[in-house]
């Protein structure tokens, strides 16, 4: 077997092709820097193309009275106030400014009357707010960052005469390590799936954009590559990771037929109408609203049907609730034995609106449903359930600049992967925006970090030996354990102990298991060559999806209240005290999870002041609403 | 329930293909199967997949000798006795079972050139309507899958045509962006004709009925782009006509020339909102005026295809021609890049 390992040299490498990703190498390039981004699947079809519903910007072209302030309002209530406040603040002034830059890059949105981008209503927006293109904006997003990136190829070739001289796409290529030269990151090595080959680029800045860690559990919209490749790379470099008790399980994920559970049936589908029943045919949400939303959303069914013609006189539907809401009213129900025959509840829209009008408004959804279920959504209800679906907690980075905090330096990170932004859950729409903001943002600051360096660190000979080793074990060792397996059990500890609804005991035991799970994968092996060989790159990912998965679990058993993303059965409650604590894991020197409190960051007044005193009053302790008062 | 499977196994220096018996359960598609090969069965089987949902394009392969998505295609669809042939598309090298290089395409968008915006109208004054939008639109659901690139009888074992010809994919780009209501560049077409090799193309359809978004990649992007080539290289005013006209406008005016008058055409659109006095509004379109889509009474584009018994038009394989083949019939033959084919 050889060993020769392939080398590049590049200013800035970005790991991961999707939305924040390719932002980020548009604006390293932009900066002058080589830049060189990473892919484990092909270029082009990385997860944000799955994404249906929609962008949040406060554009106000459907709602003029929509602006950034109203959409930090919605982000922060949305992520139950654990938001790191700047990251949302952020979020919302500059996500407008991103969106229409993508126009100047070629993207088609579709349209308002007076020839505007369109914007649509989703869960938690109090606005219309989505720029959407039917239900395919992720592929639009990521078409339209793919092709702009060619076109800075194309300059690059007619100035240079090689398209690949400033930016160049390595796809089907994962990256198993980081490089560092001391706390400084000196470059990242990996293999090319299709022929098995090492490379290491040598690189003074990295941008970590790798999306979420779905794959560790059974019931998913993730695809094969979401297996928190990025949060392990980070915390074995001496980065940490924040809020991973929070994950969003999407409400309404296909339950039926088996093979596709977990496949999303897009929120827009709710957004444009749809409505959810049990078996009672009952619409059961109005029985879900939690006190804190109660202003918001309509109480009987004709006022939130009138909403949907004139919002400005009437309250939503309660369809409408953030996802975290829905979705444990939809498990509530099923656990009440008001469930549907594969284990869903109702959601129907085929007697809401005109066929017509739902194929033209929900196309793909129509064809999912056709395709894979035999199902015609203009004259029948789906079935749906909840599936696992984003990982709101991730690498804490500085909310300016994208910057990993921890001991490392030169390390960034940007999209899914990164965490804060969304608190303990994210608003539909809200990461398509978050990828380009944050996005941007990294490529800026890994370039800017990369100017401020005298020397360029190196990686060291013995880290890239160590790193091929650990690569090829799977292969070397005969008769360990089928990595199939191991994902399946995995899956099956995440999904039964740390899945929607927690419990002490159960994350407890789901710890020791973990363990007992890192003794098995250290075991792992993977018969074949190294040629394109799916058995030996999931025996590599096995290691991420593992000590990510015993964040989350840690920290879902120190979280000792209910709150977004993370349910607790013995503590059902949401807690000011806890709302002010963000709990944060590290890696010790062997490898060890540990998980630490830290303070969540102080609003500054002037964005306090947005809110309502009796609203923030639902969240803060009295201590901090003194504090309040007296500024 | 067991099935019988013959999945094409091997890599770059050859393969075969192999038998395989493996448990269906009911609502399963042809991925699930490779799937449970992967897991139960041949652990190294390799095989692209992201969504299994019909939106990343990944997994394209041929199941019975039809190019189609593994995650779209239903076990259902077959009969229970039925031998369920995989084989890797064939128009692309094959690197290891159902995996290609598919780099081709990869290197022909990078020829095709990029969206050009138009000068002088910033970020966020962009103003189109929707029906102008909905003709690109229509091109831009293409997942890249490839298969039509792969249907193509050009490029399907005729590697020689490979370098002239840059496939349906990018017919479409091409038509995408000529339609573009804002796009700047006006060569498009001939672009398409004198680079992409659209000359090539004899109109067979095959790519379109085989495209999973249903694109109407002939009808919608290709006829009309290779009609306005031809317009524009013979009949020069024509060509001027179009470059003043939308197509329906031209019909009438080419009934009284002397109307041609540059400024007219413009159609009235939309009030200018009271947010944007008509002094900082930029034009709806750009002054090159779009050629008009197959647009209903309803302002949309018709979706009939979505609903016809067989979209786009004859089958690529003849219309005598029945799937599933019977598995005998099959005999996938790897390309072999020192005999050039010899037909
Ligand atoms: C079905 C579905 C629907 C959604 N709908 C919406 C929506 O309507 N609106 C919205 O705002 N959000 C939506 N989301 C969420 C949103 O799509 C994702 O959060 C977002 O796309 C993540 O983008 P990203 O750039 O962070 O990463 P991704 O797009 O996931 O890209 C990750 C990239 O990293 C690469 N990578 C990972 N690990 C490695 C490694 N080790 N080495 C090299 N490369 C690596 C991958 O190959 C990939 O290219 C949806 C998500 C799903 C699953
Ligand atoms: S119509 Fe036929 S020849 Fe033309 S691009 Fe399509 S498949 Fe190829
Ligand atoms: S046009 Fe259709 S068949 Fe061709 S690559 Fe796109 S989606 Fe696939
Ligand atoms: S897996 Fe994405 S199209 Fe089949």
């Amino acid at each position: 077997m050889s060993t020769a390992i392939e080398r590049h040299r590049y200013d800035v490498v970005v790991i991961g092709a999707g939305g924040a990703g390719l932002r980020a190498a548009i604006e390293a390039r932009l900066a002058g820097k080589r830049t060189a981004i990473i892919s484990k699947s092909l270029f082009g079809k990385a997860h944000t193309v799955m994404a249906e519903g929609g962008a949040a910007a406060a554009m106000g072209n459907v709602n003029s009275n929509d602006n950034w302030m109203v959409h930090f309002r919605d982000t922060m209530r949305g992520g139950k106030f654990l938001n790191n406040f700047r990251m949302a603040e952020l979020h919302a002034k500059e996500a407008p400014e991103r969106i229409w830059e993508l126009e100047t890059y070629g993207a088609l949105f579709d349209r308002t009357k007076d020839g505007k981008i369109s914007q649509r209503n989703f869960g938690g927006h109090e606005y219309p707010r989505l720029a959407h293109v039917g239900d395919r904006t992720g592929l639009e997003l990521i078409r339209t960052l793919q092709q702009k990136i060619v076109s800075l190829q194309q300059e690059d070739f007619a100035e240079t005469g090689s398209y690949d001289s400033r930016i160049r796409v390595f796809q089907e290529t994962t990256i198993t390590e980081l490089m560092l030269d001391g706390d400084r990151v000196a470059g990242a090595f990996g293999y090319y799936r299709e022929s098995g080959e090492f490379l290491l680029f040598e690189a003074p800045a990295v941008v970590l954009a790798t999306g979420g860690v779905g794959r560790s559990y059974k019931v998913t919209s993730n695809s094969w590559e979401y297996t928190g490749d990025g949060h392990a790379l980070a915390l074995r470099s001496g980065a940490t990771l924040i809020n991973m008790e929070f994950l969003q399980f999407h409400p309404t994920g296909m339950v039926w037929p088996p093979s596709v559970k977990g496949i999303l049936v897009t929120e827009s589908v709710r957004g444009d109408g749809g409505v959810l029943r049990n078996s009672e045919g009952k619409r059961f949400m109005f029985d879900y609203v939690p006190d804190v939303f109660r202003k918001q959303y309509a109480e009987t069914e004709e006022e939130g049907d009138r909403w949907y013609d004139d919002p400005d006189n009437n309250r939503r539907p309660p369809e409408l609730l953030p996802r975290d809401e829905v979705a444990r009213a939809i498990n509530s129900e099923v656990k009440a034995g008001r469930g549907s025959p594969a284990g869903g509840v109702f959601l129907d829209v085929s007697t809401r609106l005109p066929a017509e009008q739902i194929i033209k408004r929900l196309p793909s959804m129509h064809h999912q449903f056709k395709e894979l279920a035999d199902v015609d959504i203009t004259k029948e209800p789906m079935e749906v359930g909840p599936t696992c679906h984003y990982v709101m907690g991730g690498v804490e980075v500085d909310p300016d600049t994208g910057a990993a905090f921890g001991t490392v330096q030169g390390l960034f990170a940007a999209g899914e992967v990164s965490g804060g932004m969304h608190g303990s859950n994210r608003l539909g729409g809200n990461s398509l925006s978050d990828l380009l903001v944050f996005g941007k943002r990294a490529g800026e600051h890994a370039a800017a970090y990369v100017d401020t360096l005298g020397v360029r660190p190196k990686p060291a000979k013995i880290d890239v030996a160590a790193a091929a080793e650990v690569a090829l074990a799977p292969l070397a060792r005969a008769g360990g354990e089928n990595p199939y397996t191991l994902q399946q059990d995995l899956q099956a500890v995440m999904g039964d102990l740390v899945g929607i609804i927690r419990r002490a005991g159960e994350l407890t035991d789901a710890l020791k298991r973990l363990q007992e799970l890192k003794a098995r994968v250290a075991n792992v092996s993977a018969d074949g060559g190294r040629l394109y060989n799916p058995g030996w790159h999931l025996a590599l990912d096995l290691r991420n999806m593992l000590v990510v998965s015993e964040c989350t679990a840690k920290a879902a058993l120190e979280r000792e209240e209910s709150r977004g993303g993370h349910t607790r059965e013995d503590f059902p409650k949401m807690s000011p005290e806890w709302r002010r604590v963000n709990l944060v894991c590290s890696l010790d020197e062997a490898g060890e999870v540990h998980l630490e409190r830290k303070p969540v960051p102080r609003m500054r007044a002037e964005l306090i002041d947005l809110f309502d005193r009796s609203e923030l009053a639902k969240y803060m302790t009295d201590e901090e609403l003194a504090e309040v008062e007296a500024e | 329930m067991k099935r019988h499977f013959r999945v094409w196994r091997g890599d770059a220096s050859g393969g075969e293909l192999r038998d395989f018996d493996v448990e269906v359960n009911e609502g399963e598609v042809v991925l699930d199967i490779i799937h449970r090969l992967q897991a139960t069965q041949a652990p190294d089987l390799a095989c692209r997949w992201n969504c299994k949902a019909g939106k990343c394009g990944s997994c394209s392969m041929e199941i019975n000798g039809m190019p189609r998505l593994g995650c779209m295609t239903r076990m259902s669809t077959f009969t229970e006795d039925e031998t369920i042939t995989v084989t890797p598309i064939r128009t692309f090298p094959v690197i290891r079972d159902l995996v290609t290089d598919v780099s081709f395409n990869y290197e022909k968008a990078r020829e095709t050139p990029a969206f050009a915006p138009p000068p002088g109208v910033a970020p966020g004054d962009y103003r189109m309507r929707q029906v102008d939008v909905e003709r690109s639109q229509e091109f831009r659901k293409c997942i890249e899958c490839f298969l039509c690139q792969n249907t193509c009888h050009v490029i399907r074992d005729h590697d020689e045509n490979k370098p002239a010809f840059s496939g349906p994919r990018f017919f479409i780009r091409a038509a995408e962006l000529d339609m573009h209501p804002l796009d700047d560049r006006a060569d498009r077409k001939e672009y398409a004709q004198a680079s992409q090799g659209l000359g090539y193309c004899n109109i067979t359809k095959c790519c379109t009925e085989v495209c999973p978004e249903h694109i109407k990649i002939t009808d919608n992007a290709i006829i009309p782009m290779k009609e306005r080539v031809v317009d524009r290289r013979y009949d020069p005013l024509v060509w001027l006509g179009r470059k003043i006209f939308r197509r329906d406008e031209l019909e009438s005016a080419s009934a009284k020339p002397s109307s041609a008058h540059p400024s007219a055409p413009h159609p009235p659109t939309a009030n200018p909102s009271a947010a944007n006095p008509p002094t900082v509004n930029p034009p709806m379109s750009s002054a090159r005026l779009p050629q008009t889509a197959p647009v209903g009474p309803d302002g949309h584009m018709d979706i009939a295809e979505l609903v016809a018994p067989q979209q786009g038009g004859l089958s690529p394989f003849g219309e005598d021609i029945e799937f599933p083949l019977p598995p005998e019939q099959i005999s996938y033959h790897h390309p072999d890049p020192d005999k050039s084919p010899d037909h």
